[in-house]
């Protein structure tokens, strides 16, 4: 196979019936979030003193930076470990790392009581070592901006030699493409730094992640509330990265109808099973090491959630990966990759409101409908503007010129 | 909560995160035993009647209700659980007693302030801080309302103003760190209480006086001064005629609660260590995989991973 890959904007009909439904849901949630910022967040939350975290932290904060993780663990094969066969889906996966952690941040906007402080941990003054959150913060703002950098010279990629300004401004066009060029070579000469410490950073803050219910020990249920949470949650950070990478790619060969490109998708997820087993192997034994098994029977919604989430969403993917047959097919790989997507977002929801029993609680928190509606249409503008993106810039491969013409 | 920090320790040491054990110290961040004595207030149970002249007097000082005080003789409000909020700081609640119906316990609650609060420690732009005086209080302009002491207060005091769209702020009892500024100022609640229920004073005193209670009349008193341990000590001190679970009060270790946190942030981040060694090891990575790259290009991950 070819050792050099080319990337090149996707053309194809941008309106489909979906991306219809997307703009959809968009329009609501925007609606909806217009109005969360005139009438509070009592207005569309069903977020109370005992459950002051609801949907929007265990979803478009905690599960969207775990789903991110598919940009530093490709990053990190292909880049660090030199695997060059998978530089194909370097781009996606980082396309879909900064949207998804610029997203995070909307989210947290939204949620954020005073959003417009949202820089204060940013300020050396009001600096909080102790605090889990403020180091979760602070990497999570130089990892977007690694994230930005590291995608800058892709852009700048779509223009040099091309600028072709409208009208009067066309005389800037020489000045323009210096500066691009400029920034590309200044980032392609620190790109190797930028790259291992895009990995660094998101080893981080996926670990600390899982470090910040552990200061609610008496509010915890047991089955998750574990000292190595922190390691737990790196490690099914690196679990879920290749799949969401797999996941992400069919659905986006689905939708611009190409064929899936099962030639790295297939060794890319020989990888799952050894992530997704080591992770296995560590939450089991956490759950016999502490005792606490016998609450996997104690026939709560918790022990429910739990058994959801290991089952269906780590032991059952995990030996469907484990078959090479399987992940030759693109159904299977598919349906697999899904499961270990949706049990890792099973997983943050258990740790961040399931397992939360505050004391001193009339009833628990169930999402309102506006809340679940703004996350739907956070997840749906990430989608058009990953659309929007691969129309625009080269982040997909080429395609073979065979399979251009025709389809759709 | 020690033996999760032990086996964690025990964890890093076996090398698990990359032999990053000689990183390892314990947390040196709190350390309740170098806290200063602060003040608090001692509030004994078995002398509250329920008159709920407290809510009234931290309600007015506050401007969190401007209801008249007939209003709180009203007895019907302990027909069920009442517990802080936005405009409450403190409440008063009713324990039916099985024993003896006529004698209920009154129970007054609002923020310990605790010695080693764990939302100051959740806090990450150090909104809510220990005053030396012992007042845990809050900093609306640096707070951004992520509301994450809210989760880490063990005794889910912090409340929060949802329905404000604007300046929102966390709300809990500021220990009435204004008044007791002045020379002799006491907590208006303190103030009001019409009983011998609150004391206030420092808090190493109001320890000796509870242990004194206690001795003096053992047949009344559980043998339990409910915050001189919990949660690493509270500057609020409670005493009771029954076991403080019936009462409703949090069963908590005598850990502090940022413990955790704290060593696990302090210990893979000291100085930076562990995130530079993974930024050398994996620079050390790529060296040597680019070498190694020319060899193995056709290799598939199929092969090399099986
Ligand atoms: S009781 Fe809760 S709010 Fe009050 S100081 Fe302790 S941790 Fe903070
Ligand atoms: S809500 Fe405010 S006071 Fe509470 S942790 Fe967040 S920034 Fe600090
Ligand atoms: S100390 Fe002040 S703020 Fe706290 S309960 Fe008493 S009156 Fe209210």
């Amino acid at each position: 196979m070819a050792a050099e890959i080319s990337y090149a904007p996707v053309q194809r009909r941008f309106f489909t019936p979906g991306v219809y439904v997307l703009l959809a849901l968009v329009l609501t949630a925007m609606a909806l979030a217009v109005y969360r910022f005139i009438f509070g967040l009592e207005s569309v939350t069903n977020l109370t003193n005992q459950y002051p975290w609801g949907l929007w932290i265990g979803v478009d904060v905690a599960t969207g930076v775990a789903l991110a993780a598919g940009g530093f663990t490709t990053s990190a094969l292909a880049h660090i470990f030199h695997r060059k066969r998978f530089e194909a889906v370097v781009r996606p996966a980082l396309l879909t790392a900064m949207l998804g952690y610029t997203f995070v941040g909307l989210g947290l906007m939204l949620d954020l009581g005073r959003y417009y402080n949202i820089w204060h941990p940013a300020w050396p003054t009001m600096w909080q070592g102790n605090s889990v959150l403020f180091e979760v913060g602070m990497c999570v703002m130089a990892y977007l901006t690694v994230l930005y950098s590291e995608f800058a010279p892709i852009a700048c990629e779509r223009f040099i030699g091309r600028v072709n300004l409208p009208g009067r401004l066309a005389s800037w066009n020489g000045i323009v493409d210096r500066v691009l060029r400029s920034v590309n070579g200044t980032l392609g000469r620190v790109m190797v730094l930028l790259i291992i410490a895009g990995v660094v950073l998101s080893c981080m803050h996926q670990s600390s992640l899982g470090a910040l219910m552990l200061i609610a020990p008496y509010k915890m249920h047991a089955l998750w509330y574990t000292p190595i949470l922190p390691l737990l949650f790196l490690m099914s950070a690196i679990a879920v990265g290749y799949p969401m990478v797999v996941f992400e790619s069919m659905l986006a060969s689905r939708s611009f109808g190409r064929k899936p490109e099962m030639d790295v998708l297939t060794p890319l997820s020989a990888f799952i099973p050894i992530f997704l087993g080591i992770y296995m192997v560590t939450k089991i034994a956490d759950l016999l090491m502490r005792d606490a098994y016998p609450l996997l029977f104690e026939g709560s919604f918790q022990s429910f959630m739990f058994l959801l989430e290991m089952g269906g969403g780590v032991i059952l993917p995990f030996a469907m990966l484990l078959s090479s047959r399987m992940r030759r097919s693109s159904r299977m790989l598919f349906s697999a990759s899904m499961l270990v997507v949706l049990g890792v977002l099973i997983n943050r929801v258990n740790v961040f409101i399931v397992a939360y029993r505050p004391p001193h609680t009339q009833s628990a928190y169930i999402p309102s409908v506006a809340e679940v509606l703004i996350t739907a249409g956070l997840i749906a503008t990430l989608m058009l503007v990953y659309r929007v993106m691969v129309t625009l810039f080269p982040i997909l491969p080429k395609e073979h010129p065979a399979h251009l013409p025709g389809d759709n | 909560m020690d033996l999760n920090r032990r086996r964690f320790l025990q964890f890093l040491g076996a090398g698990a995160v990359g032999g990053i054990s000689t990183a390892v110290t314990p947390a040196e961040a709190s350390s309740v035993e170098n806290i200063s004595d602060g003040y608090g207030v001692l509030v004994d149970t078995t002398e509250c009647i329920g008159c709920r002249k407290c809510e009234f007097a931290c309600n007015r000082e506050h401007h969190l209700t401007d209801l008249p005080l007939e209003r709180y003789e009203d007895t019907s409000v302990f027909e069920t659980e009442r517990w802080l909020q936005a405009n409450a700081y403190t409440v008063v609640n009713r324990h039916p007693n099985p024993e003896n119906a006529a004698k209920p316990t009154f129970v007054k609650s609002q923020c310990l302030h605790c010695l080693d609060p764990a939302c100051a420690s959740a806090c990450l732009v150090g909104a809510l801080q220990r005053q030396e005086n012992g007042a845990v209080t809050y900093d609306a302009w640096k707070c951004m309302g992520c509301r994450y002491c809210m989760v880490a207060c063990p005794f889910q005091v912090p409340a929060y103003e949802y329905g404000n769209a604007l300046t929102p702020q966390v709300r809990k009892c500021t220990f009435c760190a204004s008044r007791t500024a002045q020379e002799g100022g006491l907590p208006a609640c303190v103030e009001m209480c019409p009983q011998n229920c609150l004391t206030y004073g420092k808090r190493s005193e109001l320890l000796a006086l509870a242990h004194e209670k206690i001795a003096g009349n053992p047949e009344l008193y559980q043998d339990h001064v409910y915050g001189e341990s919990e949660a690493g000590g509270t500057s609020w001190l409670y005493l009771a005629a029954r076991p403080f679970t019936e009462l409703k009060f949090q069963d908590i270790g005598p850990e502090p609660i940022p413990h955790l946190t704290e060593t696990i942030q302090h210990s893979i981040f000291k100085f930076g260590a562990l995130p530079l060694m993974l930024y050398g090891m994996l620079g050390a990575v790529m060296r040597i995989a680019k070498g190694g790259h020319g060899r193995h290009a056709e290799t598939t991950a199929e092969e090399e991973v099986s």
